[in-house]
C-alpha cells in the first residue's frame, strides 16, 4: 500500500507538471483531445505527442539508468545516427528484416560496451568517455551512408516508424513495451536497487560484493540498445538515414526528460516512468507551442521558462517550503502530557 | 544566569519529522573554558552543534552571544559572528595550498589580483602563533591530517575569535599529535575564547575539560564541573543506568585450539604491507594493534581481497588452498568486511537502513535472485531489535542516522550474510559508551558462536578484552605476536614503541 502511495508522491511533479501544460494546450486549442480513427489508426495531438515524444522516451529509459549510476550517456544522439545508417545500408543491401533490425541492436549494443568499458576499467569520467563516441560516432554514420541521405524502400522496415498496431502508431508501442520490460527486469530483480547502490557510493557498494563495473556495463549497454531502437525508428519514419542530423541534439533532450522526471544527477534513486513523463512533458511543450500558433521564435524561450518552472517545483528548497506549509498540526509528542496534568 | 558566559542558549528545541531531536536544551559557555559536550549516539550533540552555528533553525529557544541575541542562518553567518567550527572530518579543500585554504574567500588583493606572496607572508605568520612552521605553498593534503586539524583551528580562530567548536578532532589523531593539539586549545583558552569540545574519550574530556554538559535523548541531563565530577558518575549521567563492567572474559588457550581454520602465510603486497603470517582458528578474535599508518587497515585490505596479494602469498582454509583476490571472492569464502572510515567504504548514503542492510546478501546472491521485501523487512527489525540501531523506522535513509548507528547497521549488513570471517576494522571508533559496550559483547557473542573474528582497534583494553592472540604492527608490517598471559596494554605498548627510533610516548588515553 505504501509503496503505491509514495510511488504517487514521488511522480506528483511531473503529473501535475503535465496536467497542467495539457491543461493550457487545451484552452489554446481546444481540438487538442479529440481522437479520430481512420484506416484502423488512431490520429489527433495526443497521438501526435506519444508518437513524436517516442525517441526522447526511448532514449530517456537508457539515460535514467545511466545516470543512476551517477553517469551520463552524451553519444546515444549519434548512436541512434549510427544505427539508422546501419539499418538503412543493409535493408538498401537487401537484406531480410530480421537481420537488419539484429544488425542494427548489434551495432548499439557494441556501442554501449565501449562507452561501458572506457568508464568501469578505464575509471575515464562519463562524460568524457561518451564525448569521444558522441563526435567520433556521427563520422562513423557518415562513412556507412557515404555522406549522403541513404534511403530504402522496405515496407516491413518501414513499418517500424510509420505503421500501426491496434490502432496506435508502432513507436507508441515500442516504447511504451520497451519501457515496461525494462521497469519489471530492474525492479522484479535486484538491479534496481544495486544500480542505485553504485550510483550513491561504488566504493562501499564494492567492498559490499557489488559487482559494480558489469553494473555499469550493463547500464551503458541498455543506453546504446534504446539509443538503436530510437535510431531505426526515425529512419524508418522517414524512409532514409540522415547521418548529419538524425538524433542530433536529442542526447541533451533524453538528459533533461530524466532530470524533469525527477532522478537526480549525483545518481542514486532513479524512476523510469518518471523519466518518461519527463519526455512527454517536452513533448507536449514543443507540440502546444506549434499548435497554439506562437510565432516560431518564442518557442525555445517559452519551452526553457516552463522547464525552468518544473525544475524548481521540485527542488529541495521548494520542497522544504511546502513542507513548512504542511506543518500546521500540532507536534503529536506534546499532547498526551499535557492531558495528564 | 552566568556574568561570564560569552555564549549562552536557553530553551532550544528542535523538531524533525517524527521526532524531537533537541527538547527545551540550556546550554552556556563562559569566556577561557573548555566546556565538554557529552552523550550517547543520538543523544542531540550534534543537533545543538547545528542550531549554534545556523546548520539547521532551531524551531525554538533563544541564543546570545556577548549578551546580543543572534539567529545565524547559516554557519558562513555565524562565523562571521564569531562562532567558528572544526569538524572531525576536516572540511577544507585538500588540493588547495595551505596558504590559499587560510584565506580562501578574503585573499589579500591588488587591483582585484590576489597577491600570493601576502598571502603566503600572513599565512606563515599566522601558523607560526600555533607553532608550525610548513610550507605554505605545499598542497594541505601533503600533510597529516593532524596539521590539517590544526590549519582548521587556526582559519576558524582566525575568521572567528570568540566561539570555537571542536566537534571530535582527536578522532583520527595518534597520542602525540592530540597533545599537540591539546596544547593548542589550552593557548586559546588561555587567550578567552570559549571552546566547545565534543569526544567520545572521557581520559581526553578530563584532561582538557573546566565543564562538562551531557546531553541523552535530545534532553539536557547536566552541567557540572569536570574537577567534581567522579568518571563513574558522568558514565552514569550519559547511560542513565550503570555501565555494565566490561568483563575481561577468560581467555580461551591458543593450544587448546584445534586446527586453525584461515592460515595466511607469506601475505604481503609490495608498497603496502610486508609479508606476514596470520592464522585464525574457529571461534576466534584476533586482536591487530598499531599505530595509525602502520598497516593495520592496509592488513585487513589485503586479507578482504580489496588488493591482489603478490605472488608468493599464499592462503587456505580448511587446508585447501584459496584465492582471495576481489572482495567478491572474498564474500564468496563467507568473509565479511566492516571498513573504518564508515562515510566513504561503508554506508550507501541515501539507500535506506533497510536497503543498506540487505546489500550484501543481496550482492552475494546476485541480482537475479532478489531478497524478497518480506524478507528485506525481516531482516531489518530483526538486527534493529538486536543492536539497538535508534531509529524511527527501517525506510530512513542511513545518512540521517548517527554515527554509531551507521556503523551497527553496517556490522548488521554482514551479519546477515552469516559470515564465518569477520574482518573489524575499528569497530568502536567514533561510537559512545553505550554502544561501545554492546559492541564488545557482540564481538564475543559471534566468537562464542563459533565465527573467526580479526579486529583492529586502538583502543588497548577493548583488545585486551576479547582477544586471544594480538598481532602487533609498526611501519607497515608485523613485528609480534602476544597469546595468552602476554596480553596485556603495557606489552602491547612496548611492543609498539620497541624500536629507539620511535619514541613513542604511551598512549595518551
Amino acid at each position: 500500500m505504501s509503496d503505491r502511495v509514495s510511488l504517487l508522491r514521488r511522480l506528483a511533479p511531473q503529473l501535475i507538471a503535465l496536467g497542467a501544460i495539457l491543461f493550457l494546450i487545451w484552452l489554446v486549442f481546444p481540438a487538442f483531445f479529440s481522437l479520430t480513427f481512420q484506416n484502423g489508426r488512431a490520429y489527433g495531438s495526443l497521438i501526435d505527442v506519444l508518437n513524436r515524444g517516442a525517441p526522447v522516451a526511448l532514449l530517456s529509459i537508457g539515460m535514467t539508468v545511466v545516470i543512476a549510476t551517477k553517469g551520463i550517456d552524451l553519444s546515444v544522439g549519434a548512436v541512434m545516427a549510427i544505427c539508422g545508417a546501419v539499418a538503412a545500408s543493409a535493408s538498401v543491401q537487401g537484406q531480410p528484416i530480421a537481420t537488419t533490425l539484429f544488425l542494427a541492436l548489434s551495432v548499439g549494443v557494441i556501442c554501449g560496451l565501449w562507452n561501458g568499458v572506457l568508464v568501469a576499467f578505464l575509471n575515464i569520467q562519463p562524460i568524457i568517455a561518451t564525448l569521444i563516441l558522441m563526435v567520433a560516432g556521427r563520422g562513423i554514420a557518415q562513412l556507412i551512408t557515404e555522406g549522403a541521405i541513404l534511403t530504402f524502400d522496405d515496407p516491413s522496415l518501414a513499418f517500424v516508424g510509420s505503421g500501426a498496431f491496434l490502432g496506435l502508431p508502432v513507436p507508441i508501442v515500442i516504447w511504451v513495451v520497451f519501457a515496461t520490460l525494462v521497469t519489471l527486469v530492474l525492479r522484479r530483480s535486484a538491479l534496481g536497487m544495486l544500480i542505485e547502490a553504485v550510483g550513491i557510493n561504488r566504493r562501499a557498494s564494492m567492498l559490499a560484493g557489488v559487482n559494480a563495473p558489469v553494473l555499469l556495463i550493463a547500464a551503458y549497454i541498455l543506453s546504446g540498445i534504446c539509443a538503436s531502437i530510437a535510431g531505426v525508428a526515425i529512419a524508418a519514419d522517414i524512409r532514409g538515414a540522415d547521418a548529419n542530423n538524425a538524433g542530433l541534439w536529442l542526447e541533451l533532450d533524453a538528459i533533461l526528460a530524466v532530470v524533469v522526471g525527477g532522478t537526480s544527477l549525483l545518481g542514486g534513486r532513479f524512476s523510469i516512468i518518471g523519466s518518461l513523463l519527463g519526455a512527454m512533458i517536452i513533448q507536449a511543450i514543443n507540440t502546444g507551442i506549434l499548435l497554439s500558433g506562437f510565432p516560431p521564435q518564442f518557442n525555445l524561450i517559452i519551452k526553457a521558462a516552463i522547464v525552468v518552472v518544473i525544475l524548481i517545483i521540485q527542488s529541495p528548497e521548494a520542497k522544504t517550503l511546502l513542507s513548512f506549509v504542511n506543518r500546521t498540526r500540532p507536534a503529536p509528542v506534546a499532547a498526551p502530557k499535557g492531558a495528564q496534568q | 544566569m552566568d556574568d561570564n558566559a560569552i555564549l549562552s542558549a536557553t530553551g532550544i528545541t528542535k523538531i524533525f519529522p517524527g521526532a524531537k531531536a533537541l527538547d527545551g536544551v540550556n546550554f552556556s559557555l563562559r569566556r577561557g573554558e573548555v566546556h565538554a559536550l557529552l552523550g550517547e549516539n543520538g543523544a542531540g550533540k550534534s543537533t545543538l552543534i547545528k542550531c549554534l552555528t545556523g546548520a539547521y533553525r532551531r524551531d525554538g529557544g533563544t541564543v546570545t552571544l556577548d549578551g546580543e541575541p543572534i539567529d545565524p542562518k547559516n554557519p558562513l553567518c555565524a562565523q562571521a559572528l564569531g562562532i567558528g567550527t572544526v569538524y572531525q572530518e576536516v572540511n577544507l579543500l585538500p588540493n588547495l595550498s595551505v596558504a590559499e585554504n587560510l584565506f580562501l574567500g578574503r585573499q589579500p588583493r591588488r587591483f582585484g589580483l590576489i597577491r600570493s606572496s601576502a598571502m603566503k607572508e600572513n599565512a606563515r605568520a599566522l601558523l607560526a602563533k600555533y607553532g608550525l612552521d610548513i610550507n605554505v605553498s605545499a598542497s594541505l593534503d601533503s600533510y597529516s591530517v593532524a596539521v590539517q586539524q590544526v590549519i582548521a583551528i587556526a582559519r576558524a580562530v582566525d575568521l572567528s575569535g570568540k566561539v570555537l567548536i571542536l566537534d571530535e578532532p582527536t578522532a583520527s589523531l595518534d597520542a602525540r599529535e592530540v597533545e599537540m593539539l591539546f596544547a593548542i586549545v589550552r593557548d586559546l583558552k588561555a587567550k578567552g575564547l570559549g571552546i566547545i569540545f565534543i569526544t567520545h574519550f572521557l581520559e581526553q574530556v578530563y584532561t582538557l575539560s573546566d565543564r562538562i554538559t551531557v546531553l541523552r535523548n535530545g534532553r539536557l541531563v547536566a552541567t557540572r564541573e569536570t574537577a567534581t565530577l567522579p568518571r563513574q558518575e558522568l558514565v552514569t549521567l550519559m547511560l542513565g543506568h550503570e555501565l555494565q563492567e566490561l568483563s575481561k572474559s577468560s581467555h580461551r588457550k591458543s593450544e587448546q585450539l584445534s586446527e586453525p581454520r584461515y592460515r595466511f602465510e607469506n601475505y604481503g603486497k609490495a608498497g603496502t604491507i610486508k609479508p606476514f603470517d596470520l592464522l585464525v582458528h574457529r571461534g576466534e578474535v584476533v586482536g591487530i594493534a598499531g599505530l595509525l599508518g602502520s598497516g593495520r587497515t592496509e592488513t585487513a585490505e589485503l586479507l578482504f581481497g580489496l588488493k591482489a596479494p603478490d605472488s608468493g602469498s599464499k592462503a587456505t582454509i580448511d587446508g585447501s588452498v584459496v584465492s582471495v583476490n576481489s572482495p567478491r571472492a572474498a564474500i564468496a569464502r563467507r568473509f565479511g568486511f566492516c571498513p573504518e572510515d564508515r562515510k566513504v567504504d561503508g554506508i550507501v548514503g541515501d539507500l535506506s537502513i533497510r536497503e543498506n542492510i540487505a546489500l550484501a546478501l543481496q550482492a552475494r546472491q546476485g541480482w537475479w535472485k532478489p531478497v524478497s521485501r518480506t524478507q528485506q523487512n525481516a531482516l531489518a527489525d530483526q538486527y534493529i531489535k538486536a543492536l539497538d540501531i535508534r531509529t524511527t523506522d527501517r525506510e530512513k535513509s542511513i545518512r540521517l542516522l548517527s554515527g554509531g548507528n551507521q556503523q551497527k547497521a553496517i556490522l548488521a549488513r554482514w551479519l546477515a550474510t552469516n559470515p564465518e570471517f569477520l574482518i573489524l576494522d575499528e569497530p568502536t571508533r567514533g561510537i559512545d559508551v553505550g554502544a561501545h559496550g554492546e559492541i564488545i559483547r557482540l564481538i564475543e557473542n559471534l566468537c562464542a558462536d563459533g565465527m573467526s573474528l580479526l579486529v583492529i582497534s586502538s583502543e588497548l583494553d577493548e583488545l585486551v578484552t576479547y582477544s586471544s592472540r594480538v598481532l602487533v604492527l609498526r611501519d607497515r608490517q608485523h613485528v609480534a605476536e602476544l597469546s595468552d598471559e602476554e596480553i596485556t596494554t603495557t606489552h602491547i605498548i612496548n611492543a609498539i614503541a620497541a624500536r629507539p627510533s620511535q619514541p613513542e610516548r604511551s598512549q595518551v588515553a
